[in-house]
């Protein structure tokens, strides 16, 4: 027992405790503009921790990067700008919000540490462009570390937990870890590239059944390019369709994410699935709700599900709203800041959006 | 004649991503790129390793090339801790610099690529953005996706964003003094001259198939030849 615990300190990873800088994501501005400004929310207000969101941030070059527009050593003087904000304000522990992000600088610093000529060239270049110095932090995670970090103070805060209220069982959730979190260095990632723990723990701390199914592991096939570019989407949405053939046996109650790019693909496929064949993962021909874990706690901790943003996900979420005994109002989902009606979207032809009981 | 082992010894990731491959196909295994296309990334390490100049020069002008997805399992997977993705990614940029990637159907969609992402970055601050991402070129983004691109502003500031507008939050604009050091970091470390390939070499190849091209944006014949076109045939 005693050692099959030291065995698994080899996984862990040190998560700092407090005063982070937090790198917005491209995609998860764009998609979930809710999570992030959950994830603010949660540290600030529930766990008392000070974040700054620094207005002059911008992109890490990360997707661009991956579909090779940005050579490397671009990509390493624009990290080293971020960094160089990051010691302007006096920080020293990075949050990345994006996979691709933490991927991106946890490769540049692994770079710099094995060929320290490349920090001196990241270094002059930066200088000489910019004029700018930069420290390289001592602390990177991911906020679904963080998250994972503080699950049970967030556990004592929440007024839902992921039981079903009809039957009084744990729901079950599939957590689907971005590629880009433990594959590419898993010292960097709580599990280890084999046995991540940062959703899996949330979900099982708030109440609910991890489900474990064959194709766990596999990408959810953004594969950049594979993506970006109409002629490859096959690609792309035949890597979901994998998944979701192999999770549907176990009847997944929803999906957890930790990187946005996932949560939007194993969303939006899901509806080009079902418009495409006809095909849909759950028998209510609605699909299976896809969250972020910001979602997921913002929701457990009773904030409306308008405000977290889960209207703008094509799969509907109510299915799981009520299964959680989460009280909403129906009307307020589709109101925007000014509080007007927008209207509500168009109906797809097959996936069915409308929740009936 | 040139030696292109030697040029992409000069990337520092092909030394980080490739030492010894002793041809265990493990990284085959793993690639979900290998299940979807004719492709195999322990062929890739092995041609590379031969050094075989010939055998380089067909890849840089292949399709194989463009079919990884960089997802990284094969790093995650390699016995040798060595990481496919990277060779080829070093293999992609090799082939943006000498032009060959317009000599495959695959590689001249790096130039959709660099009109889109490429040109975001240095224009907004973002590789990707709402306003980028046009239901008309995203279908399946699905109506929920077209409901919100018209109603960004309302939807985006309902959930804390602060849509381009200044000062903190999501989708803020990104202050000009910003990206002037952005821009200036791409003039100085590369990025801006791959671009400018990227473009040359597809004007090039727009003008031998009579194709129009506009010198900016995405309304144009070439653009949308590279950004939609599947021929089928690319698979050898
Ligand atoms: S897994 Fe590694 S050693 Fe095996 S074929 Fe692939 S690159 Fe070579
Ligand atoms: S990074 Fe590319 S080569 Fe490696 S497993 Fe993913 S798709 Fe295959």
């Amino acid at each position: 027992m005693t050692k099959n615990k030291h065995y698994w300190n080899q996984y862990q990873k040190e998560i700092a405790d407090d005063n982070y800088f937090y790198e917005r994501s491209c995609i998860r501005q764009s998609f979930f503009p809710g999570s992030e400004t959950t994830f603010l929310k949660i540290l600030r207000e529930e766990l008392g921790k000070t974040i700054i969101d620094d207005p002059n941030q911008h992109t890490c070059t990360g997707i661009g990067y991956h579909s090779d527009v940005v050579p490397f050593d671009t990509t390493m003087t624009v990290c080293a700008r971020l960094f160089s904000l990051m010691k302007d304000a006096g920080f020293k522990n990075y949050v990345p919000s994006c996979v691709t992000s933490f991927g991106v600088f946890t490769e540049v610093i692994e770079t710099w540490q094995n060929f320290p000529e490349e920090l001196e060239k990241t270094r002059n270049f930066l200088r000489k462009a910019t004029g700018r110095e930069f420290d390289i932090p001592n602390n990177i995670v991911h906020p679904s570390d963080i998250i994972y970090k503080y699950r049970t103070e967030l556990k004592n805060k929440m007024k839902y937990q992921l039981i079903n209220q009809e039957t009084g069982k744990p729901l079950k959730g599939v957590e689907h870890i971005g590629c880009h979190y433990g594959k590419i260095f898993s010292k960097h990632a709580v599990g280890g590239a084999e046995f991540p723990q940062v959703l899996a723990g949330m979900i099982e701390e708030w109440g609910g059944e991890v489900v474990d199914y064959p194709e766990r592991r596999h990408c959810c096939g953004f594969g950049f390019r594979q993506y970006l570019v109409m002629a490859n989407r096959g690609y792309s949405v035949a890597n979901t369709k994998k998944k979701f053939d192999s999770m549907q046996a176990y009847k997944p109650d929803f999906v957890l994410t930790n990187c946005p790019g996932c949560t939007m693909f194993m969303d939006r496929w899901q509806y080009t699935i079902a418009e495409m064949e006809g095909i849909t993962y759950d028998d209510k021909k609605m699909g299976i709700p896809v969250l972020t874990y910001e979602e997921l706690a913002g929701l457990l901790l009773g904030y409306n599900p308008w405000d977290l943003g889960l209207q703008l996900h094509q799969i509907q979420s109510e299915s799981l709203l009520n299964k959680i005994g989460i009280k909403y109002d129906p009307k307020d989902k589709f109101v925007g800041k000014s509080g007007t009606f927008l209207g509500e979207p168009n109906k797809p032809e097959k996936l069915i959006v409308d929740y009936e009981k | 004649m040139t030696n292109y082992y030697n040029l992409l010894l000069q990337d520092i990731r092909f030394k980080e991503g490739l030492s010894a491959c002793m041809n265990c196909g493990v990284c085959t295994a793993i690639c979900p790129a290998a299940e979807f296309y004719k492709y195999d990334p322990r062929q890739i390490c092995n041609i590379v390793q031969t050094r075989d100049n010939e055998k380089i020069e067909d890849l840089l002008k292949s399709e194989t090339i463009w079919y990884c997805g960089q997802c990284m399992s094969c790093k995650a997977r390699c016995p040798r801790g060595n990481a496919p993705a990277l060779v080829i990614s070093v293999l992609r940029k090799l082939s943006q610099e000498l032009g060959f990637f317009i000599e495959s159907e695959k590689g001249r969609q790096q130039f959709a690529i660099k009109r889109s992402v490429g040109d975001n970055i240095l224009k907004i601050g973002y590789c990707v953005h709402v306003d980028t991402v046009d239901p008309k070129l995203h279908p399946e983004q699905g109506p929920v996706w077209k409901w919100y691109f018209e109603n960004a502003e309302e939807l985006a500031d309902r959930m804390g964003g602060n849509y381009n507008k200044y000062g903190p939050g999501a989708l803020r604009i990104i202050g000009e003094k910003n990206l002037e050091e952005v821009r200036k970091i791409f003039e100085l470390t590369g990025g801006s001259q791959l671009h400018q390939n990227i473009e040359n070499f597809s004007k090039e190849k727009a003008k031998l198939t009579n194709t129009s091209i506009e010198n900016e944006g995405i309304n144009n014949e070439y653009y949308l030849h590279t950004y939609i076109e599947n021929s089928n045939k690319h698979q050898k």
